[in-house]
C-alpha cells in the first residue's frame, strides 16, 4: 500500500476508534470531575449496554431501536447504583472505588448468568455494513458512523454545558463543589444527573460497540484500561479533554501497533504510567 | 482492649491456627497455606492503605516479580531448590523492593485517585511484560515450577511441612510489620495519612517517607510472590493482571485497613469464598460480591472493625445517632 | 454437612445438570470417581460449560454406567486461573479421591495440571489443551499424562499441503499473538513450505485484539492468500473488518477461527473461508448426526468440538473399563491400553501415537450456508471438503527431525521470505 494511502487510512481507523473511545470516556471523565468518584464498573456498563440491546434486537429485530433502549436502560442501572449505594458512602473516594469495583463482579456474574457466556456480536443494518471507495481506499461505513455519532453526542454535550444554565451548574460543580452549594446549586441533584449521563454514554458506547468488538465477558475489563487511558491522558473533569485523550488514544493505540507490533502491550500503558507521573491530573486536568 | 490484650489475641489466635490446620484434611491445609501465603502481599498493601494512606492498584506486579524470579531460577539455573532456597527469598524481597523504588520515583508525586490511577497503570506494565518477553517468562503458557525445596530434613513437597513453613514467614513478616508500624517512623506515616500538610510544616520530608513505605511494601510483595510460586507450582501473567490487585485490595478493606491482621482475615475469608466455596455451589461469585458490596457499605472499617464499632453503639445507645458517621474511614 | 444438605447442593451445581442416578446397593459394582477441571466462572465459563456438557452427555446416554462401574463425576471450577486449576486439582485427588481427573482449557492449565499428574501418580486426560510440547519435547515429564483431544499444530501440517495444492504461492498469515496461535500458524507455515509455498508476511495482533485497523493496512498486496489463527471475540471482527476494508482474497484459517462456538454468531463475511479441525458438525454420518441433534435439542446450541472432545474422551474411558471388566486397572495400565486401542468416535476413526497424542482425521472444512440434518432454516455450517486421514502430531514429518527442533514460536519457522 502506497504511503500516503497507509497513513490516510490509519489516521481514519485511528479516529474512528477514538470516537468510540469518546463515548466511553466522556461519560468517566463527567463522573470524575462532577463527583470525584473513579467508577470502576463503568467497563460493566459498557458490556451491559451491549447485552441490552442484543436482547432487544431479538425480540424486536430492530437495531434503531436497540440504541435508545439500551443507553436508557444502563441509566437507570447507573442511577440506582449512585442512589442506593454510592450516596450513603458520603465522599470517601476509595470505598466507593472499591464499591464500583464489587459491583464490576456481581454484574460479570448476573450477564453470564442472564446471557450465556457466547461470543456475540452486533449485527447492523446492512447499509452499514458496506465500505465507501474514496480514491481507491476503503472506507467502512461503520466506523463513518461511529465518527459521525462521537461528533453528535460531542456537540450536543459541549452545547449543553456551554449554553444552557443546567450546564453552567455542572462547570460550576466541577470546578469547586464547595463554593457552588454556596451559591445554592443543588450538588446532590446534580451528582445523580452526571452519574445517569455518564451511565448512558457508556451504554451507548457500548451497543455502537457491539458491532465493532463484539459483545462477550470479560470485555468489560478489557475496555475499562482504554477508558482510564481517555480520561487521564485528557484530564479528569473535561469534557474537551476527553475529546482529545479519545483522539490521542485511539490514533496512538492505532499508530504504535502499526508502526511498532512489537510493543502493542506498552504503547497504551507506558504513556499513561508517563503522562501521570509527570502531570498526575492528567494533561488538561483541573484540580 | 489495651495494646497488650490486643497482642495476646493475635498470638492466641495464630497459635490456634497453626495447631488446627494440620488436623484437616490437606485440601484445607492447601487452601490455608495459599491464604497465607497471598495475606503477605494484603498486609504489605496495608503498610501503604491503612498506615499511609496510599491506595494501590498496582501490588499484584511486586508478587509478580517475586514469583517469576523464583520461577526463572528453579527452571533455568536449578537454583532455590535446595538450602539455596533462602537466597531465593532474599532474591525476591529484594527484587520486589527494587521494583518499588523505580515505580516509586513515578508514583509517589501523585495521591489519592491519581495515586490508584498510576499504580494501576503500572502493573498493567508488568502484565504486558510478563505476556511479551516469551523468551524470559514463558509467556501466556507461564513457568512450571516441577520441585519444591528441600532442605535441613524438610522437605516442603509435604504439605504439612510447607504449611509451616509458610506459616514462619507469615507469623515473621506478621511481627516485622508490626515493629515498624510503632515505630518512630511508622507513627510518621499515620501522620502522613491523616494530615500531610501538617507533617510538612513539622519539617518531615513526606515524600521519602512515603517512597520508603512504598519500597518496605515491595519488598514484602516480592517475598509472597516467592511463596506465591511454591504453593501453586506455576507462575503466569495470570499472577500479575488487575484482578489480582484488586483482590488484595478489597481483601485488606474487608479485613479492616491500618489493623494488618485484617488482611489475613480477608485473604481467609475471600480464599474460602473463592476456592472452598465453589466446590460447594455454583452462585459463589454472587456471595462474594454481597461481602465486598455488604462490607463497604455497613462495615467501614473492616471487619478488624466490628469491635470498636460495637462499643461505640453501645456507648451512644442513649443518643440517636447514624452508626456510620461514628465510624472513621480510614483516608 | 448433612447428607440430604450435601445432595441438594450438588444438585445445585448449575453447569453440571447432573442427576445422581440410585446408588448401586447391589456390592460388587465398583465406583469411578471422575474429576474434572474446567473454567465454570469467568470469562471462559461458556467454553467451559461445553466441555462439561460434551462429557455429561455421554453419561447420560449410559446411565453414569461404564461396563458395570459407576461413575461418579466431580466438576470443580478452575475460574481460567491455572493455579486455581491446580488447587481444584488437588481438592479432587486429596478430598474426593478420584481415579483420574480430566479436563483443562488453556495451554497454560495444561502445563500446571500436567505436573499435578506426575505428583500425586493420577491420570491426567487433556480433552482440549492442545499445547503441543505436552506430548512432545516435554512428554517424558509426565508419565500420567494423556491427551484424548488434539495439539495445536496438528491440523495445520495437513493444511499446509492442502494449500499448495490450490495452487497457492504466497500467503501472508495473521495470527493471536499466544503460544497457541505461534503454534498453529508455525505448523502451517512449516509444511505449506515444505511443499513449494512461501509465507511472505507473519502479524500478530494481540490475544484479544478487536480493533484490527492497524494491522489489515499493512497486509502484503502479493499474496495469494489469507490465513488468519484467531479466537473467540477475534474470530468474530477479523472476518468483518477484513471484508469492509476491501479484501478480495480468498480467506484460510485456523480451526478455531471457524469453529461452531463462534460460528453462530457469524454471517456472509465467511462464506467460504476454508479451515482444518478434526471436528465438525457438520460431519455427515449417522453418528454425528444423531450427536448434533441431541445436543442441539438439550443444549440449544451446536455443538463445537469443545463438547465433542470431551464426549468421545468419556467414550474412550468407558471402553477401557468395560475391557477391565468395570474395575479401573490402575493408571499406568489405563494408559497403557488406552494407548492401544482404536475406536470409532464422533470425529472418526481414533487411535494413539506412542507419545500419547490422538492419531486421527483432519477435516479440511468450508463455511457454507445451508439446511443440514433436517433443520428447517438456512444456517452457517463448516462443510467437509477434504479428508486426511491418520494424521498425527508430526503429520508428514519425520518425529526424529521435528523433535530437533525448536517449538513453533513467534519467529519459528522463521520468515525466510518476508521481504
Amino acid at each position: 500500500m502506497d504511503s500516503l494511502n497507509f497513513w490516510v487510512i490509519q489516521t481514519f481507523n485511528g479516529v474512528s476508534y477514538g470516537a468510540l473511545l469518546f463515548l466511553l470516556g466522556a461519560g468517566l471523565s463527567l463522573i470524575f470531575g462532577v463527583m470525584r468518584i473513579v467508577n470502576l464498573a463503568h467497563g460493566s456498563y459498557f458490556l451491559l449496554g451491549g447485552y441490552v440491546a442484543l436482547t432487544v434486537i431479538w425480540t424486536t429485530g430492530s437495531w434503531v431501536l436497540s440504541i435508545p433502549v439500551a443507553a436508557v436502560t444502563i441509566a437507570v442501572v447507573g442511577l440506582l447504583m449512585e442512589r442506593v449505594f454510592l450516596r450513603p458512602l458520603g465522599f470517601d473516594p476509595l470505598r466507593q472505588v472499591l464499591l464500583t469495583v464489587g459491583f464490576a463482579f456481581l454484574f460479570q456474574q448476573a450477564a453470564l448468568d442472564i446471557w450465556t457466556g457466547n461470543n456475540f456480536d452486533i449485527n447492523p443494518p446492512d447499509a452499514l455494513t458496506d465500505s465507501i471507495e474514496v480514491a481507491g481506499l476503503f472506507l467502512p461505513l461503520y466506523r463513518v458512523f461511529m465518527i459521525a455519532t462521537a461528533l453528535a453526542i460531542g456537540i450536543v454535550l459541549w452545547l449543553a454545558m456551554e449554553k444552557t444554565r443546567l450546564g453552567a451548574q455542572v462547570r460550576a460543580t466541577v470546578d469547586d463543589a464547595q463554593m457552588a452549594r454556596g451559591v445554592g446549586i443543588d450538588t446532590s441533584r446534580i451528582s445523580m444527573m452526571i452519574f445517569s449521563l455518564g451511565a448512558f454514554l457508556a451504554g451507548l458506547g457500548g451497543v455502537i460497540g457491539g458491532a465493532f468488538l463484539g459483545v462477550y465477558p470479560g470485555l468489560d475489563f478489557e475496555i475499562l484500561p482504554l477508558a482510564f487511558a481517555v480520561v487521564i491522558i485528557g484530564g479528569m473533569g473535561s469534557l474537551g479533554g476527553a475529546a482529545i485523550g479519545a483522539l490521542i488514544v485511539g490514533l496512538a493505540d492505532n499508530f504504535g501497533k502499526a508502526l511498532f507490533p512489537e510493543i502493542s502491550y506498552f504503547t497504551l500503558y507506558a504513556p499513561m504510567a508517563l503522562i501521570l507521573a509527570v502531570k498526575p491530573t492528567g494533561l488538561f486536568g483541573r484540580e | 482492649m489495651t495494646n497488650q490484650l490486643k497482642v495476646l489475641a493475635v498470638v492466641a489466635a495464630l497459635a490456634a491456627l497453626a495447631i488446627i490446620v494440620p488436623n484437616t484434611g490437606s485440601f484445607v491445609i492447601l487452601l490455608a497455606t495459599r491464604a497465607l501465603a497471598f495475606a503477605i502481599l494484603v498486609m504489605s498493601l496495608d503498610i501503604l492503605l491503612g498506615f499511609t494512606g496510599l491506595a494501590s492498584m498496582g501490588q499484584a506486579a511486586y508478587l509478580g516479580v517475586g514469583a517469576y524470579v523464583t520461577a526463572i531460577l528453579a527452571t533455568n539455573y536449578q537454583f532455590g531448590l535446595a538450602m539455596d532456597f533462602w537466597i531465593v527469598i532474599v532474591l525476591g524481597i529484594f527484587a520486589g523492593a527494587a521494583l518499588a523504588a523505580v515505580f516509586g520515583l513515578l508514583a509517589i508525586r501523585a495521591s489519592g485517585v491519581y495515586f490508584l490511577m498510576i499504580t494501576l497503570a503500572l502493573g498493567q506494565c508488568v502484565w504486558g511484560l510478563a505476556y511479551r518477553w516469551n523468551s524470559l517468562t514463558g509467556g501466556d503458557n507461564g513457568i512450571n515450577l516441577r520441585a519444591k525445596p528441600k532442605f535441613a530434613g524438610l522437605d516442603l513437597s509435604h504439605d504439612v511441612t510447607f504449611f509451616f513453613v509458610v506459616f514462619g514467614f507469615f507469623a515473621a513478616s506478621l511481627l516485622a510489620m508490626y515493629v515498624l508500624v510503632r515505630s518512630p517512623f511508622g507513627r510518621s506515616l499515620t501522620g502522613i495519612r491523616e494530615r500531610e500538610l501538617r507533617m510538612q510544616i513539622l519539617g518531615y520530608n513526606t515524600w521519602l517517607h512515603k517512597y520508603i513505605a512504598f519500597i518496605i511494601a515491595g519488598g514484602f510483595g516480592g517475598l509472597s510472590g516467592v511463596l506465591w510460586a511454591h504453593t501453586a507450582g506455576i507462575v503466569s501473567p495470570e499472577n500479575v493482571v488487575l484482578t489480582t490487585s484488586v483482590d488484595a485490595l478489597l481483601m485488606a478493606v474487608l479485613g479492616g485497613a491500618g489493623t494488618l491482621v485484617g488482611g489475613v482475615i480477608g485473604s481467609f475469608i475471600v480464599f474460602g469464598l473463592r476456592e472452598y466455596l465453589s466446590t460447594l455451589v455454583p452462585w459463589w461469585q454472587y456471595a462474594l460480591g454481597a461481602v465486598y458490596v455488604l462490607t463497604i457499605l455497613y462495615l467501614p472499617t473492616g471487619l478488624m472493625g466490628i469491635p470498636e464499632r460495637y462499643r461505640q453503639w453501645r456507648a451512644s445507645s442513649g443518643k440517636r445517632e447514624d452508626p456510620k458517621a461514628l465510624a472513621s474511614a480510614p483516608s | 454437612m448433612t447428607g440430604t444438605l450435601r445432595l441438594r447442593m450438588t444438585l445445585l451445581g448449575g453447569c453440571v445438570a447432573f442427576a445422581l442416578g440410585p446408588i448401586s446397593t447391589a456390592g460388587a459394582q465398583e465406583e469411578l470417581r471422575i474429576g474434572y477441571v474446567a473454567p465454570t466462572t469467568g470469562i471462559f465459563a461458556q467454553v467451559g460449560k461445553d466441555m462439561v456438557d460434551g462429557f455429561q452427555m455421554y453419561l447420560n446416554e449410559v446411565k453414569h454406567d461404564f461396563g458395570g462401574a459407576k461413575v461418579k463425576f466431580i466438576v470443580e471450577d478452575e475460574q481460567g486461573k491455572p493455579d486455581t486449576a491446580v488447587t481444584k486439582a488437588k481438592k479432587l485427588i486429596l478430598q474426593d479421591k478420584v481415579h483420574m481427573f480430566v479436563g483443562g482449557l488453556l495451554a497454560s492449565t495444561g502445563y500446571a495440571l500436567a505436573p499435578v499428574s506426575t505428583e500425586y501418580k493420577t491420570m491426567y486426560i487433556s480433552s482440549i489443551a492442545a499445547a503441543d510440547d505436552l506430548t512432545q519435547r516435554d512428554l517424558a515429564k509426565y508419565p500420567y499424562f494423556m491427551r484424548t483431544g488434539w495439539s495445536s499444530s496438528q491440523p495445520s501440517h495437513p493444511f499446509g499441503q492442502w494449500a499448495c495444492e490450490q495452487g497457492y504461492k504466497k500467503i501472508v498469515a495473521l495470527g493471536a499473538d499466544y503460544a497457541f496461535g505461534y503454534e498453529v500458524v508455525g505448523g502451517f507455515q512449516r509444511a505449506f513450505e515444505a511443499c513449494g509455498g512461501q509465507v511472505i508476511q507473519k502479524i500478530w495482533p494481540p490475544l484479544g485484539t478487536k480493533d484490527f485497523g492497524p494491522y489489515i493496512p499493512t497486509i502484503k498486496r502479493d499474496a495469494d492468500a489469507i490465513f488468519s489463527l484467531m479466537v473467540g471475540p477475534m474470530s468474530l471482527q477479523f472476518p468483518k473488518q477484513l471484508r469492509a476494508a476491501g479484501n478480495k482474497k480468498p480467506v484460510i484459517g485456523g480451526g478455531t477461527s471457524y469453529d461452531e462456538f463462534v460460528l453462530p454468531a457469524m454471517g456472509d463475511e465467511v462464506l467460504g473461508h476454508v479451515s482444518p479441525l478434526q471436528y465438525s458438525a457438520a460431519l455427515d454420518t449417522p453418528k454425528n448426526a444423531a450427536f448434533v441433534k441431541a445436543y442441539r435439542a438439550k443444549y440449544g446450541k451446536v455443538p463445537s468440538y469443545y463438547s465433542e472432545s470431551n464426549y468421545t474422551t468419556a467414550q474412550m474411558i468407558h471402553e477401557v473399563i468395560k475391557k477391565n471388566g468395570g474395575k479401573y486397572p490402575g493408571a499406568e495400565a489405563f494408559i497403557k491400553q488406552l494407548s492401544a486401542m482404536k475406536f470409532d468416535t464422533l470425529r472418526g476413526p481414533v487411535s494413539f501415537d506412542d507419545m500419547r497424542n490422538p492419531v486421527q482425521n483432519v477435516y479440511i472444512k468450508k463455511v457454507e450456508r445451508k439446511k443440514m440434518f433436517g433443520y428447517t432454516k438456512d444456517e452457517l455450517w463448516n462443510t467437509v471438503i477434504k479428508t486426511y486421514p491418520n494424521v498425527g502430531q508430526f503429520g508428514q514429518f519425520k518425529k526424529a527431525e521435528f523433535l530437533k527442533t525448536p517449538v513453533y514460536g513467534r519467529d519459528y519457522p522463521p520468515c525466510k521470505f518476508c521481504n
